[in-house]
């Protein structure tokens, strides 16, 4: 008797989840938990998992609740596409992934094209990836390297007074030897020749725990700024060594990777007043209250150490999650409302994202993110970011606008690299005339 | 009792040096064999295997016990330390990309072979320090290919065919007119290759070239004083294992990831390669397959097997707490095992398969 009994409550459970199951949206997970670059997977995906929690606690997406299953990558590109296969079909199919690494972002490209799967690549990855006629499934929102090398040159023409002041500047481009690091060149040389200032390229090898010699020549350059594309610990290091060789911090301005409170606190009193490119505007919003609040309080909460709320990696997994939901929201529209979507409908949701600033302040998130509209012919959707400054125990926005670089000239960039990936690999584009 | 060779007579001398001599091992061996090939795709058309373990398991797998297989030539059996394994995977992977790409109806078999020439060339060359030096100095030179390689490879831009991530996207993989895209393909190709890799490596150690580099790295003074040139074999050893490794890497970007940066050949690579010949036992063919088993599948079985135990128990850990425990797991099983058998996992079978001959009367 006990048993049937068993059984029946087993089938009751089993019928119980079969039922949940069909209005569930399925989201992975796969991040980094442990490391070398641990603090920036869990501050990030802690972030996205923290703000699917809260859209659950209040009701889903018209209804539909979201799921999420976790997989370790520790940043490995094999570990990663093993993760991304493991869960490709779990829970009814993943609606999306986000891997938050080159590596993996990489080995991913050609599969989330057969699998049919839109990848989103938040301030990171192809740029070209942006022209969505040659990579339909690759969405490299609001802003990719080159925009950001574009919005840097923008903003140092600001201060220097105007875009024409930068002539005869000289500019040092201090990066990680690597792809990553190597990524912006083209576009800085592009502007060093329209704009007329000397760019000086000096490479630092990985993992760059030992700069003296690259801060030498700094120091006999005289540069008027420094741009600091750095990784992990190199940012430290660069920040101590400029603070030895008496350069002004101020004039440093980093990529958005090196413009997180990990990586600036290391560095102690050298990182006063040193600046960064980001695209979250740091403070606090109603959508962070909301979430400490109906989350946090609730014991909910994915990150163990509450004074990482509103962090840099933090926020940033918010905005990824928040544009994930908007997408799923976006294809409901079309597709259904409080229906679960296909990978192929969410797809369309990020081609057709629309982030205003009205939808913003239904989210209480008003300031905290660029708006983002993307198209067929732009999976990008903004290439907006702002640039913020660490005052000591904190990052502080220093432009009140968004900044956007020479978009046009950015575009024809992206569109010639794209063709040429599309040529290599024998991919006929689509015509963006005949989207829907 | 099953495993036992009386009555087994060797008459002649092929049947004395062939590579397995008792029956029991050839039955076994084909039935792994009839498995790989034939049942692992039978299985997947009625749909008991999935997708899943062909790409993401099998296939790696494959991949990373060809590397294995030729760090141990080189570090097994000629004993020269390397630490540049993942740097000539990186030479046989771009060298094979810019083949494909530059030479116009260039088979891909033939651009692997010469991926693997290129990775072979680049291996003699940084193998001429071993001439002069051995042991841990050796490493740290070998070291010194591996970061060089990387960074060559992402300095010159000719490599990447100029693409300006630094990237390289592999291209199709079509053998007289068939495409292999689907995983089961991809796999089998892998199989394929690794097979036939694998028996020439059985057979190179066999032969009179495996029999110098052994006696080269037991002692090379007496090496030499038999008649062995250390200048041969030792290069020989450094462009036959980096052969392997080059053939691996090329499989590695066209098999399996597909788009690849020179950042994914990093030292991490070289390390996880070099633990899989330790770990799976140096010297030993078979210790190579063991060893990237243990290496690559254990992570992801005690990653699902705690997944699995959460969701039973419903306990929900903390997150991040299971990878960290993970990790630890890993870390002891790998500590357990060196101080069990420090000659790998492949002794262990040996020693496995002595027991069992006497199973279960031990005298």
């Amino acid at each position: 008797m006990k048993f049937i009994k068993l059984l029946l409550a087993a089938t009751a459970i089993a019928a119980a989840a079969c039922s949940a199951y069909a209005q569930e949206q399925f989201i992975p997970a796969i991040d980094y938990r442990v490391g070398p670059y641990a603090a920036g997977g869990s501050g990030f995906f802690g972030g996205a998992i923290d703000y699917m929690t809260l859209v659950n606690v209040n009701g889903g997406i018209n209804g539909v609740k979201l799921i999420w299953e976790e997989c370790e990558t520790e940043y490995n590109a094999t570990r990663g596409v093993e993760c991304y296969e493991r869960l490709k079909k779990a829970h009814g199919g993943m609606s999306l992934v986000e891997p938050l690494s080159t590596g993996i972002a990489y080995g991913l490209l050609d599969r989330v094209g057969q699998d049919k799967i839109p990848m989103t690549t938040l301030g990171y990855g192809r740029s070209d990836a942006a022209d969505g006629r040659v990579f339909p499934y690759v969405f490299p929102l609001i802003t990719s390297y080159w925009s950001q090398a574009a919005a840097m040159v923008k903003y140092l023409g600001e201060k220097a007074g105007g875009l024409d002041k930068l002539k005869g500047k000289k500019i040092v481009h201090l990066y990680h030897d690597s792809a990553f690091g190597k990524e912006p060149i083209p576009v800085f040389e592009a502007f060093a020749k329209q704009l007329g200032f000397e760019l000086i390229k000096i490479p630092v090898a990985h993992p760059g725990l030992e700069q003296q010699a690259q801060w030498l020549q700094i120091r006999q350059a005289n540069p008027d700024y420094v741009i600091l594309w750095g990784w992990g610990v190199m940012n430290a290091t660069a920040l101590k060594s400029a603070q030895r060789n008496g350069f002004p911090r101020e004039k440093i301005l980093g990529v958005w990777w090196a413009g997180s409170e990990e990586d600036v606190i290391p560095a102690g009193a050298a990182a006063k007043g040193y600046t960064t490119m980001t695209f979250n505007t740091p403070g606090n919003y109603p959508l962070l209250d909301e979430l400490k609040k109906k989350v946090y309080a609730a014991g909910k909460g994915n990150l163990e150490d509450k004074a990482r709320i509103g962090t840099t990696y933090h926020m940033r997994g918010i905005t990824a999650a928040i544009l994930w939901t908007e997408a799923i929201r976006k294809a409901q529209e079309k597709y259904g409302k409080g229906k679960v979507m296909t990978s192929e409908q969410v797809r369309w949701g990020f081609e057709n994202l629309n982030v205003d600033e009205a939808r913003l302040k239904a989210l209480g998130a008003v300031g905290m993110m660029p708006t983002v509209k993307t198209s067929c012919l732009d999976h990008e959707g903004s290439g907006a970011t702002k640039v913020q400054q660490w005052d000591g125990a904190k990052w502080k926005a220093i432009t009140p606008n968004w900044l956007t670089g020479d978009k046009a000239m950015i575009r024809k960039m992206v569109e010639e690299s794209a063709a040429k990936y599309a040529a290599e690999k024998k991919i006929v584009p689509r015509d963006c005339a005949k989207e829907g | 009792m099953f495993y036992r060779e009386a009555g087994q007579f060797k008459a002649t001398y092929e049947e004395d040096s062939q590579i397995f001599p008792i029956r029991q091992d050839r039955i076994v061996f084909a039935f792994i064999m009839a498995c790989a090939f034939l049942g692992v795709p039978l299985l997947a058309s009625i749909g008991l295997i999935s997708n899943y373990t062909f790409t993401a398991i099998l296939t790696p797998f494959l991949i990373f016990s060809l590397a294995a297989l030729g760090l141990n030539i080189l570090t097994g059996y000629a004993g020269q330390l390397s630490l540049g394994t993942a740097a000539f995977m990186a030479v046989g992977a771009f060298a094979s990309y810019n083949f494909m790409l530059r030479i116009d109806g260039m088979p891909i078999l033939v651009a692997f072979i010469l991926g693997g020439l290129c990775a072979a060339a680049v291996g003699i060359v940084f193998g001429l320090p071993s001439l002069r030096i051995r042991g841990f100095y050796l490493a740290a030179a070998t070291l010194a290919t591996q970061f060089f390689i990387v960074w060559c490879l992402t300095k010159v831009g000719w490599f990447t065919n100029y693409s300006s991530s630094g990237v390289i996207s592999a291209q199709k993989i079509v053998i007289l007119g068939y495409p292999f895209q689907s995983s089961m393909s991809k796999y089998l190709f892998v199989l394929a290759v690794v097979s036939v890799m694998a028996l020439l490596a059985k057979n190179m150690v066999r032969s009179n070239i495996g029999r110098s580099w052994m006696a080269i790295r037991d002692m090379d003074m007496a090496a030499e004083v038999i008649g062995f040139r250390p200048v041969r074999t030792k290069l020989m050893a450094f462009a036959v294992s980096s052969f392997y490794c080059g053939i691996a890497g090329a499989l590695f970007a066209y098999a399996y990831l597909g788009t690849v940066e020179p950042e994914g050949f990093n030292l991490d690579l070289s390390f996880r390669i070099l633990f899989m010949v330790i770990i799976g036992g140096a010297g030993s063919i078979l210790g190579s397959f063991l060893g990237a088993a243990f290496i690559v599948l254990l992570p992801i079985y005690l990653n699902v097997f705690l997944k699995f135990t959460e969701a039973a128990t419903g306990i929900d850990l903390p997150s991040g707490l299971s990878s960290s425990v993970e990790l630890m797991v890993f870390g002891s099983l790998i500590i357990f095992f060196l101080i069990v058998e420090p000659h790998g996992l492949a002794r262990l079978w040996q020693i496995g398969k002595e027991k069992l001959r006497l199973w279960p009367f031990p005298h």
